[in-house]
């Protein structure tokens, strides 16, 4: 990308205030990149006031002073895109935490260089294409075996074309070049983006495969779309970050974006530790061939904060591009928010809701429309799927954060506090929450699992909305008091609840669910259903039905790899027990 | 030296100071007054013409003739071995009459952020001998677990106990603790002390005081101070640090009377936006990295106003810190000691360090098991409150016995009760067994038959036949 000069590009420090830093002396554009102080500490103008500039630094600004040097590069904020980035792990602005460990220990220091991707290592090119061909942006030159799961596609610059005069093939490292075009621009392994502007496609097209996760109660309930958008809201330890976790484990995307944006550094150790040891079910090889982390944790510099889930999309839209099906697990989006808030405030810019700036609504529906299943540039089908985890101040969801992201987002996945603290598992609260894709995505169930899918779906739902309003009725007059047919639908509620809904993501085997035994599930608890019925209609009491024995190989069976046997035996003692043999 | 005389203005803690030179962002400042005692501050924002100072000790006294004197350095701490055995004021001044520390190193309190890929994940149980956290929330070593209590509340006990007790087991390896006291009483620090004297803990102890009645702001050192001291003897030293930090919630008002005096704008309830990080600094600087021995366990005490989980103090502790212990009024009521809630509480990190090799093969799911089992018996309460007892099935009647002796029996100990994993299991067993077999769904049949007390009889029985 061509630097462009804007004026004097030296001037000083007026002001300092934690990571704001008032310049004077020089021009920058708005979101160009400066370099504070004899350090270079790394930032980036957020305002301009006057003949002053207001820049938001990544880094610790301890001991800058007034008249410390200021520099602009021109630039705005940009990441290396290229092979390497699978199996990596970045701070918010694609600096990888290993290279800053050799350099710095095991502290992080300031002003640490690091290229996003390895400037060294050689790669082995294939080109696709040849001598003559005419490309234009997006169109895929060759490919690299980035790691053992994923081909990458070594794609033309977005904002390039023209009729190639060269293409080689071999080893190269990604600053070599592969090739040349007729009017001179020079091919290479890799390229250079701006983060905060969308990468471009041609068309979004409508999101009509599912994002299939492993978690029954959110495949079957809610389900998330391949290009989709969802939101998870809860309070402290409600399962927002083991969900992402599931979700970066299991779901069936072929490149995961995990960004822990200002959460624990322990979560992100345990990803670290976890991800290479993890199979991922498709391919059999570790999870951590198709991932990448960015962990800019709670205690790491606010602005770099702030600029870490920028980082985490324009690395999924990249992989989009190359024709992948992505998943981004922002972790949490709120202290992304907060970031927002911290430097507003100090912008002195005039406060919205609860201290947030105006603009928080906007900069949230602009992040989430990033998401999408597009055709892309090179004419491939690709998809980016993001999933926000909020943090609601006292668990409240009425909070401009969480409200604002639920005017975007398609998918709702609200955690429960209370469920949360009875263990039940993942607690999402299954009246509150919603997927407007669910419509969209029954043909496909319908299609790819079975016709029935859908109607079981909608029972269970049904049987969960009843039982709510059952309960209401109990916690007055007491469970006696209902009619039989009630007190078994309470019953068979609490199977779903119980031994469909509940999912605990550390146990070995039901930590995930295939879409066939979510299906053979829902199917063995409507026999129950049925079973009770037929047993009321004979002369059972609710007692016996609620007793029945067989009813605890029912809830473990899901326990077990081969889990179909034990399912159909549970139901076999429990239709014996009740109506008899041979029914 | 970089000296002036040109105060112009003081507002609460903040004081301005017009100027010609630069000075640093962050710059530890000593104001000397015209009686000539010295107050230390730090640069909060610097501009040409301008610098807003924050005063840590006040600024009672200081008028236009005091002396500002811009070090050029910042805030660090004078770090050595010798500090254990110490009792140092929340700035790191010996109180106890001591020598002065002779620094091997003089350490910036702000700490830097632990490189996530230079950690590793906290995996080690830390036996405490109090049933609700060694059975239920479990403490890890490495990891930072806060009590959320109240006014009244025996949470210091609970601390000192901990103190006293906790080891990691067939390590043989003892805690060194610091102990940092953030705006709490007299008389609280005192029972701290007595105890660190009487169990001859405080040799192994750094001690940090800022007391009720000194300067508010130098609270917000406090924990940074005790922090970087932890800091230096578990990384220089590979001692393994145990860090109380009592009360967080005076460390907080001490914040959000710093962002009122700045005048900025407030967030939740007056504390400032920027709380979450603020407090993640501090609560961060625990854990164990890669290829060091020493490790650091955080266990900072939090008071909550008017028992409110959901007031921005305890709400935003709770996003940071890896699970939390929380403290019932009611149960205290009862006489229940420690008045562990097991409910909301949560050990994030149990997970990893309990189980076979661990702790013991049934632990896992028998924490699901009593889990479940006395939520199920305290929402059966509140349906006899309403229904009366009578309404009730006898099964739901047990899981009413239930959770009351889970309280009265399991939870319930002496504060110098030091029981071990299996007693805490063991007993925890013999409470499941007042429930049907046919409930205990959360536990496999196989620890069932290991461990189930109407098993464990049969086994005896049968052994006691064979011989
Ligand atoms: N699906 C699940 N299976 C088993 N345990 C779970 C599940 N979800 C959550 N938990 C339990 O809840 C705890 C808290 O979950 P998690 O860390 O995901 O909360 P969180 O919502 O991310 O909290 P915070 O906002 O504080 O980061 C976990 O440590 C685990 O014990
Ligand atoms: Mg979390």
């Amino acid at each position: 990308m061509e630097v462009e000069t804007v004026g004097e590009k030296v001037g000083e420090v007026y002001r300092v205030s934690g990571p704001l830093v008032v310049a004077e002396g020089f021009k920058a554009r708005m979101y160009d990149v400066c370099k504070v102080g004899e350090e270079g500490l790394l930032g980036e103008v957020v305002g301009l006031a006057g003949d002053r500039l207001l820049v938001q630094v990544y880094e610790d600004t301890s001991g800058i002073k007034p008249g410390d040097k200021v520099e602009g590069t021109g630039m705005p904020l940009s990441i290396d895109l290229g092979p390497g980035i699978m199996r990596s792990i970045y701070d918010g602005i694609q600096r990888p935490l290993p290279v800053m460990k050799e350099i710095a220990g095991d502290f992080i220091t300031r002003g640490i260089e690091a290229d996003g991707i390895d400037m060294k290592a050689k790669w082995e090119f294939n080109p696709v294409l040849k001598k003559g061909d005419n490309v234009k942006g997006g169109e895929i030159l060759g490919t690299v075996q980035e790691t053992e799961i994923i081909e990458h596609k070594i794609l033309v610059p977005p904002d390039v074309s023209g009729t190639i005069t060269d293409l080689y093939s071999g080893s190269f490292t990604v600053q070599d070049t592969i090739g040349v075009l007729d009017n001179g621009t020079e091919l290479r392994l890799y390229h250079r983006w701006p983060v905060r502007i969308p990468r471009p496609y041609v068309e979004k097209l409508p999101p009509v495969i599912p994002l299939m996760t492993g978690q029954r109660i959110f495949d079957t309930l809610f389900p998330m779309a391949k290009g989709g958008t969802g939101a998870i809201p809860g309070g402290f330890g409600t399962g927002k970050t083991v969900t992402q976790h599931q979700l970066a484990r299991w779901s069936d995307s072929n490149v995961i974006v995990y960004v822990g944006c200002g959460e624990r550094g322990n979560e992100m150790t345990e990803v670290l530790e976890e991800f290479p040891e993890l199979l991922d079910p498709k391919t059999g090889k570790p999870l951590m061939e198709r991932a990448t982390l960015v962990a800019n944790t709670s205690n790491m510099p606010v602005a770099a904060r702030e600029a870490s889930v920028y980082t985490g999309m324009t690395i999924a839209e990249y992989y989009r591009d190359m024709g992948y099906d992505v998943a981004v697990q922002a972790d949490s989006t709120s202290r992304w928010a907060e970031a927002m808030r911290e430097m507003s405030g100090r912008l002195e810019e005039m406060p919205g809701e609860e201290g947030y700036p105006a603009y928080l609504a906007s900069r949230l529906a602009e992040f989430y429309e990033r998401a999408g299943r597009v055709k892309t540039l090179g004419g491939q089908i690709g998809s980016v799927s993001v999933v926000g985890a909020v943090s609601p101040p006292g668990g409240d969801f009425s909070e401009p954060v969480t409200q604002n992201t639920l005017r975007i987002v398609k998918v709702f996945w609200a955690l429960d506090t209370k469920l949360a603290a009875r263990r039940h598992f993942p607690a999402i609260n299954w009246l509150q929450s919603y997927s407007l894709y669910a419509e969209t995505l029954a043909e496909w169930f319908r299609e790819n699992v079975s016709p029935e899918w859908t109607e079981l779906r909608t029972w269970m739902m049904e049987v969960l909305q009843e039982e709510a309003n059952l309960m209401e009725i109990v916690m007055l007059v007491g469970k006696d008091a209902l009619p039989e047919v009630q007190r078994i639908l309470l019953e068979v509620a609490r199977y779903i609840r119980e031994v469909y809904l509940s999912q605990y993501a550390y146990h070995e085997v039901d930590t995930y669910c295939s879409t066939q035994k979510q299906y053979d599930m829902m199917k063995a608890i409507k026999e129950l259903d049925d079973i009770f019925h037929k047993a009321l209609d004979a002369g059972k009491t609710i007692d016996e039905i609620e007793n029945v024995e067989g009813r605890e190989d029912f809830a473990r069976a899901k326990f077990s790899e081969d889990y179909k046997p034990l399912l159909d035996e549970a139901v076999n003692k429990i239709r014996n027990a009740l109506l008899g043999g041979g029914a | 030296m970089k000296e002036y005389k040109t105060i112009t203005k003081v507002a609460g803690p903040l004081i301005f100071v017009e100027k010609t030179e630069p000075v640093g962002f962050g710059e530890l400042v000593m104001v000397t007054l015209p009686d000539g005692t010295v107050r230390r501050g730090q640069v909060l924002d610097s501009a040409k013409g301008m610098v807003v100072v924050q005063s840590f000790e006040g600024t009672r006294g200081i008028d236009t003739s005091s002396v500002v004197r811009f070090t050029g350095d910042i805030v660090k701490l004078a770090c050595s071995k010798d500090m254990l055995g110490r009792i140092l004021s929340g700035s790191g001044d010996p109180i106890d009459g001591g020598p002065k520390i002779v620094p091997e190193d003089r350490i910036p309190v702000i700490g830097a952020a632990i490189n996530p890929y230079a950690r590793t994940y906290p995996r080690e149980f830390i036996q405490t001998g109090i049933s609700a956290i060694d059975g239920m929330n479990t403490l890890i070593r490495g990891q930072k677990l806060p009590i959320f209590s109240g006014s009244g509340l025996p949470h210091n006990d609970i601390a000192l106990q901990i103190a006293r007790q906790a080891k990691v087991l067939g390590t043989g390896e003892e805690f060194a603790v610091i102990f940092a006291a953030m705006g709490i009483t007299h008389e609280e620090a005192y029972q701290f002390m007595k105890d660190f004297e009487r169990t001859g803990a405080l040799e192994r102890a750094v001690v940090f005081l800022n007391l009720a009645n000194d300067p508010a702001i130098e609270r917000l050192l406090t924990p940074k101070m005790a922090l970087t001291a932890a800091e230096f003897l578990a990384y220089e030293y590979d001692l393994h640090i145990l860090v109380i930090l009592t009360d967080f919630t005076n460390y907080c008002e001490a914040l959000r009377e710093m962002s009122a005096a700045r005048e900025e704008v407030p967030g939740r309830r007056g504390y400032p936006g920027y709380m979450y990080t603020d407090l993640a600094t501090n609560y961060e600087r625990a854990g164990r990295i890669r290829g060091r021995k020493g490790t650091i366990t955080q266990f900072p005490v939090l008071s909550m106003p008017a028992d409110d989980i959901t007031h921005p103090i305890p709400d935003l502790t709770g996003y940071i810190t890896e699970g939390q212990i929380v403290l019932s009024r009611e149960l205290h009521a009862k006489g229940i000691y420690p008045p562990i809630n097991v409910l909301p509480s949560l050990s994030r990190l149990m997970k990893e360090g309990i189980g076979e090799g661990m702790t013991r093969d049934d632990h896992p799911q028998w924490n699901d098991q009593m889990y479940a089992a006395y939520a199920e018996g305290v929402d059966l309460r509140g349906l006899v409150a309403i229904v009366g007892e009578e309404a009730l099935s006898e099964k739901d009647r047990r899981f009413l016995r239930f959770a009351d002796e889970f309280e009265r029996r399991w939870l319930q100990q002496d504060r110098y009760e030091d029981r071990t994993i299996d007693q805490t299991l063991d007993l925890g067993w013999e409470l499941l067994s007042m429930l049907p077999e046919a409930e205990l769904v959360k536990i496999e049949t196989k620890f069932i038959e290991k461990y189930h007390p109407a098993y464990r009889k049969k086994g005896a029985e049968a052994a006691e036949e064979a011989a």
